[in-house]
């Protein structure tokens, strides 16, 4: 069945990723008959009412979800494609009460022309009474208009399912939360991000880069129980009164944070083993944060002593770090994801780009992680990536590919971050 | 640091790894208090499997907390069992001493020992750091 989803004109690149990725969470098919980033409208086909309300129950980027009862580059060839889809099922709703909703894309239309449309739908055989608060059936006519044009150029009308929960949206407003640092994400992307993890009840996500923990709290949100590590323990344990669980507490989620460590990715204490349902995270890009890891820049060092002591057993000892490579970093979380998802667990990562296509990083490999979804968020003169990774159950692993993958292993370790040199470049080739 | 994770985490040396007695790691003058969270018995469901039973005996052992069934509870221990289809299953006190134990017991203050090598992993307010210094990297 077909079925029109209304979204936000917004984070375009990211919508149909998210709709694929909540119709994977709920474990149906969706097909995507049309979509563009240049239209808030898509036409999807789904299996029923129920898995297109499920679908938009969770959707961030989507507005809301209709039974499409027809489409038409004009309202002629609109009423003509509506006639013969859904004539069948027209007295079913003869008594209903109902509503008619009119959106506009790129133009407005006055009072007048908005009730010209609705007498227009009047051959539907409606006898109920006409009320906008909470009517048995909504209807929605959806006009897409090019840019500077008074006609629409598309037009769709359908029978509301359900709507999504943009709303929540202002729930976690990063201006509104306690404790924020200067990188956290924006709590729209964050939610996007848990949504693309498939975050749900009964799942165990990881986030080893988790500042002020942004994605956990997002995915939280969504029911799952959550574990963060960082390199510097003090972002975890907060100043005062803010730290990382006040957040969760401000939210009233606090009895889904599971625990917070510090610890070094390159050097983590997870053990090898499937447990995590989901990883989400935005490494440092070593621009606004430095990329370390553990370890002296001299290289390998002989343990120091003050007083006869080792110094490492010291209250006050902080262990140095070296710097490290970006590259050598995102290797490491798709690694680090291939040894502790269960199957179908996903990677979700951000990682920025320059837009000049010639200094463009290609995409992180790994023989055991299935690239799903790329959504591009675009700046001025850098961009960055949402990749999504799905842990490919170990029968599906290519085993050509694991030893391509171990034969090159050696070459990229070493190499240097690309995107930061290009960045204080200014971007300039 | 709460005890499932203590189940995930060994020893973060490289040279551990590969040991057998890297993990679990021993926690030494532990501080125990109990955080509250949400009670999900699907969540445990989906833990059970995850873990490492023996790891957990021997650690509940060493902090003088009850002692364990000597396996793993089946799935089927979590939930009632009867009253086919009507109601959801009600989760059973196995459930709920399972959460107790796993996701509100935390060591506040302590130690995390590896017994390969010895070193020991400081934990202060709950929060366990396992930064190594570079001779040790």
């Amino acid at each position: 069945m077909e079925y029109l989803i209304r979204s936000a004109q917004q984070h375009e690149d990211f919508r149909e990723a998210e709709i694929k990725a909540l119709a994977t969470l709920h474990g149906f098919d969706v097909e995507i008959l049309s979509y563009s980033n240049e239209s808030p409208y898509c036409v999807v086909r789904l299996p029923s009412d129920d898995a297109a309300k499920l679908l938009i129950e969770r959707s961030i980027l989507a507005c809301a979800i209709y039974r499409l009862w027809g489409q038409g580059s004009d309202y002629d060839s609109l009423h003509e494609d509506l006639r013969s889809r859904t004539e069948s099922e027209w007295s079913k709703y003869k008594v209903s009460s109902f509503w008619f909703q009119i959106k506009t894309f790129q133009s407005k239309r006055s009072a007048t022309a908005r009730q010209d449309i609705v007498e227009s739908f009047s051959y539907l055989p409606f006898d109920g009474p006409i009320t906008p608060q909470n009517p048995d059936v909504e209807f929605c006519v959806c006009e897409y208009f090019d840019k500077g044009t008074l006609t629409p150029k598309q037009i769709y009308m359908g029978r509301l399912i359900g709507n999504s929960c943009r709303d929540v949206i202002n729930v976690y407003d990063l201006k509104k939360r306690s404790y924020i640092s200067t990188t956290s994400m924006d709590a729209e992307l964050a939610l996007v991000t848990a949504n693309l993890a498939l975050a749900g009840p009964n799942k165990l996500m990881y986030d080893p880069f988790v500042g002020t923990a942004g994605f956990p709290i997002a995915c939280a949100h969504f029911g799952c129980i959550v574990l963060g590590s960082d390199i510097d323990g003090r972002c975890i344990r907060g100043k005062g009164e803010k730290d990382v669980l006040s957040n969760f507490r401000q939210y009233g989620i606090a009895g889904r944070w599971l625990d917070g460590f510090t610890a070094d990715l390159t050097n983590t204490p997870l053990r090898k083993r499937r447990f995590l349902d989901a990883i989400v995270c935005d490494p440092p890009y070593g621009v606004r944060e430095g990329l370390k890891v553990l370890g002296s820049k001299r290289g390998p060092v002989e343990e120091v002593y003050i007083d006869g002591k080792s110094a490492y057993k010291q209250a006050d000892y902080v262990p140095p770090k070296k710097q490290y490579s970006f590259t050598a970093m995102l290797r490491d979380i798709l690694q680090f994801g291939a040894d502790t998802l269960v199957d179908n667990g996903r990677v979700v990562l951000w990682m920025p780009t320059a837009n000049d296509a010639d200094v463009e990083l290609p995409f992180p490999q790994n023989p055991y992680l299935e690239l799903v979804s790329v959504s591009v968020q675009e700046f001025n003169k850098w961009s960055r990536r949402l990749l999504v990774y799905r842990r490919l159950p170990s029968v599906e692993v290519d085993a050509a590919a694991i030893s391509a993958y171990n034969h090159q292993a050696g070459h990229t370790a070493d190499e240097l971050n690309d995107f930061r040199r290009k960045y204080f470049q200014g971007f300039k080739s | 640091m709460k005890l499932l994770t203590l189940n995930f985490v060994s020893c973060a040396r490289k040279a551990c790894k590969s040991s057998t007695s890297s993990f679990p790691l021993h926690p030494r003058d532990a501080e125990l208090e109990l955080v509250e969270m949400e009670f999900n018995p699907q969540f445990l469901q989906n833990m059970l499997p995850k873990l490492e039973w023996e790891a957990l005996q021997i650690i509940c052992n060493e902090l003088a907390l009850p002692t364990l069934p000597s396996s793993t509870p089946a799935a089927s221990d979590l939930f009632e069992s009867g009253g086919e289809g009507s109601s959801p299953a009600q989760p059973t006190q196995v459930a709920r001493d399972l959460h107790k134990l796993l996701l509100e017991t935390t060591i506040r203050e302590g130690l995390l020992v590896c017994s390969n090598c010895g070193h020991e992993y400081a934990i202060k307010e709950g929060i366990a750091n396992f930064l190594l210094p570079p001779h040790l990297v």
